[in-house]
């Protein structure tokens, strides 16, 4: 045992008032620095006010209400009791390029390389609900995902993947009924019943809207689209997440953190709204919900960020919308690093921003981590970076000790008072976007868009006045740089090639049973009482084409444009 | 006084990554000029038409998709095609070195990557655009 000086330990608490004040005065006399970055030492990226030090009045605490415990309300310090020491997050990388044999072949390298879980990330095309032989897909086929138009392509992309035994993430958006149609459909015919099935699609249209702009249909019969979605799932995919509620896009596209957190969790209230309005109990299907964080590069904002968005989201569903089941309110969330923090300039310095950014999500709490690739900002990650991104989760997991002490930054002064701050300005958006009328009304009016819009240009601003520095970009150039690093190239030919077989796919199919799904397809999208998802699998098992659904169902719901605005 | 340069910033194929887009859109105005946004998903030839139609001295295109060496050559064919190749036409996204090069080589006039400062494409869009609005008055 340690014997301490009696003094110590013993001291009034008068005189830590006095101790303040002596390193007040001490602190007035410093001299701040100057020169790049100087500009924004006391703010966050996101413009939070920093002071130099926290104490105990920056954070009065109410222990039971505000922290708890791990698996306790309000889940402030997580929501398993022993976090990662009982189970480490899934590090699961996005990956997808080409056709669906090139991305099948990625995926067998991943998993053999020691990742849990698959993570598909599809190209423009697939995104936007166009076949590769659109002439809206010019050039677009393969190049920043793989090109999935029908069943067919389905097939390939998980051959000699084990559907019952891997969980898998697709991310995509406006025609995600669709995608989950075709894992559906892809597992079945391998005869894995649909409820083994474990994975998310992201299905969360209203960020679409906001940040991301890959939308197909107007808001509302989308909405419509994703309640069917949960509600299928709740009946026939138990081990389904049915949606990723994003905010990786949101602050990819600009936003602050706080902005990040508001209109995320606001997207989820929404979804939450809707189903409960459509006749389901909440706790029948909010704790399949799941979340998407962005991790950016300022460390703590960011775990602050994470610590925050749990305690909101337990506050919500238990006392606005009643929910009892604690798997209702316990927020699990997907975190990946931040895409528009990698620079292109000294590309290998992003290993190290990525590194920071994952160690954050892990302090934060994350379920599961995608670390970006050094190379992203230029091209599609090589083998090379992807394995670089994928070791660095490793280091962190098993070199690092991080993992074994449950939010081990719970009880600092500056990080308790962070997430207050970051809770209160979310709370506060909620209140303007209800001043709408909700978050659609305030996508059609373009509140979110705006807010986005001008925080990026301030931003940007501050990169140019270096009040902000990213190093190779505004400070620490390097003039003799030449980029030697090697890039992933995606053949023109590919989309040739991908043309001709979606072609062929349509050719060769049953027409007589193709054209009869999709008409049921049609009269279901027009009744509301009915539920598409079950149509959607007959479309795709009679081998109808992405393409082809997609026209189907905007014949019933149109089309959404948006109102231009910068 | 010449009168205020006009830039048409685009966004052209299934490409929905505005935030670049709109911040040079909004440091371009900031910088005095008349700047018309054609917001997302536009068809190289909608572009090379609004261009024409606005008497743009330039248009910007930005594209983080991949698809910059099929979408770019097809607005420079298309200005060839309008006879409109006074028009400054630059662009930026996520496009490696060497295919900003072979850009370059076949008639884009400049190519800027993540990290580039708003100051240097303002005084590019100033200089270059400027010289089209002396040609043509």
């Amino acid at each position: 045992m340690i014997e301490r000086p009696a003094a110590r330990g013993a001291q009034p608490a008068s005189e830590f008032a006095e101790q303040k004040k002596t390193w007040e005065k001490a602190s007035a006399k410093g001299r701040r620095r100057t020169g790049p970055g100087s500009g924004a030492v006391d703010r966050t990226i996101s413009d939070l006010p920093l002071k130099t030090i926290y104490g105990p009045e920056d954070a009065p605490l109410d222990l039971a209400n505000d922290l708890s415990w791990p698996s306790h309300y309000p889940y402030t310090r997580g929501i398993h009791p022993n976090m990662y020491r009982d189970r480490l997050w899934t590090m699961r990388q996005f990956a997808g390029f080409g056709n669906a044999k090139q991305t099948n072949e990625r995926y067998h390298f991943l998993l053999s390389q020691g990742q849990h879980g698959l993570s598909v990330a599809f190209d423009m095309p697939t995104l936007m609900g166009f076949d590769s032989d659109a002439p809206q897909a010019r050039g677009e086929v393969g190049k920043c995902g793989v090109a999935i138009d029908s069943l067919a392509d389905m097939d390939t992309l998980f051959d000699g993947i084990d559907m019952a035994d891997i969980t898998t993430s697709m991310t995509i958006n406006g025609p995600a009924c669709i995608a989950l149609a075709l894992y559906v459909a892809a597992a079945e015919k391998k005869g894995v019943p649909r409820a083994k099935l474990g994975g998310t699609v992201q299905a969360d249209i209203l960020k679409e809207y906001i940040a991301q702009k890959e939308w197909i249909f107007p808001p509302r019969p989308h909405m419509r689209l994703i309640v069917d979605m949960i509600r299928f799932c709740r009946d026939e995919m138990p081990r389904w997440n049915t949606i990723s509620i994003s905010g990786y896009h949101i602050r990819e596209a600009g936003s602050t953190a706080a902005q990040e957190l508001a209109f995320t969790l606001a997207d989820g209230f929404a979804y939450v709204e809707a189903c409960v309005a459509a006749g389901m109990d909440v706790d029948s299907f909010a704790p399949r919900l799941s979340f998407f964080f962005n991790s950016h590069i300022d460390f703590f904002e960011e775990i602050c960020k994470f610590r925050a968005a749990r305690r909101i989201w337990a506050c919500h569903m238990r006392d606005r919308y009643g929910a009892k089941d604690p798997r209702s309110l316990q927020m699990r969330f997907h975190t990946q690093t931040a895409g528009c923090s990698a620079t292109a300039q000294q590309p290998e310095n992003n290993i190290v921003r990525v590194a920071y950014e994952a160690l954050a999500a892990v302090l934060g709490g994350t379920q599961s981590l995608h670390t970006n690739s050094m190379d992203e900002v230029l091209a599609l990650p090589s083998e090379k970076a992807a394995e670089i991104a994928l070791r660095t989760q490793q280091v962190l997991a098993y070199e690092t000790n991080v993992a074994n002490v449950v939010d081990p930054l719970g009880g600092s002064y500056f990080i308790e008072a962070l997430t207050d701050e970051l809770e209160r300005q979310a709370e506060d958006y909620f209140k303007r976007i209800e001043e709408y009328g909700g978050v659609i009304e305030a996508i059609e009016a373009g509140f979110f868009q705006r807010e986005i819009a001008d925080a990026s240009y301030r931003y940007q601003r501050s990169l140019e006045t270096k009040d902000r520095i990213v190093v190779g970009v505004n400070a620490f150039e390097n003039a003799e740089e030449r980029q030697d690093i090697e890039l992933l190239r995606i053949g023109v030919e590919m989309e040739s090639e991908q043309a001709r077989s979606v072609a062929e796919v349509r050719r060769n199919r049953d027409q007589a049973v193709a054209q009869a799904a999709l008409e049921r397809l049609k009269k279901a999208c027009a009744d509301p009482s009915d539920n598409v998802m079950p149509h959607l699998i007959d479309c795709v098992n009679a081998y109808l084409t992405e393409g082809e659904i997609v026209e189907a169902m905007a014949g019933v719901y149109g089309r959404y444009t948006e109102k231009v605005a910068f | 006084m010449a009168r205020p340069l006009r830039i048409v910033i685009a966004k052209a194929g299934l490409d929905g990554h505005d935030r670049g887009a709109k911040v040079i859109a909004r440091a371009l105005r900031d910088a005095g000029m008349e700047v018309i946004y054609t917001g997302l998903f536009q068809a190289p030839e909608q572009i090379v038409q609004t261009a024409i139609q606005e008497d743009a001295d330039g248009i910007g295109l930005s594209i983080l998709s991949g698809a910059h060496m099929t979408l770019f050559p097809l607005i420079v064919e298309r200005l060839k095609a309008q006879g409109a190749q006074d028009i400054v036409f630059f662009g930026g996204g996520t496009i490696p070195p060497e295919d900003a090069e072979e850009l370059k080589r076949l008639g884009v006039r400049e190519i800027f990557t993540p990290g580039a400062p708003l100051a240097d494409i303002i005084k590019f869009v100033e200089r270059e655009c400027g010289s089209r609005r002396e040609l043509v008055g």
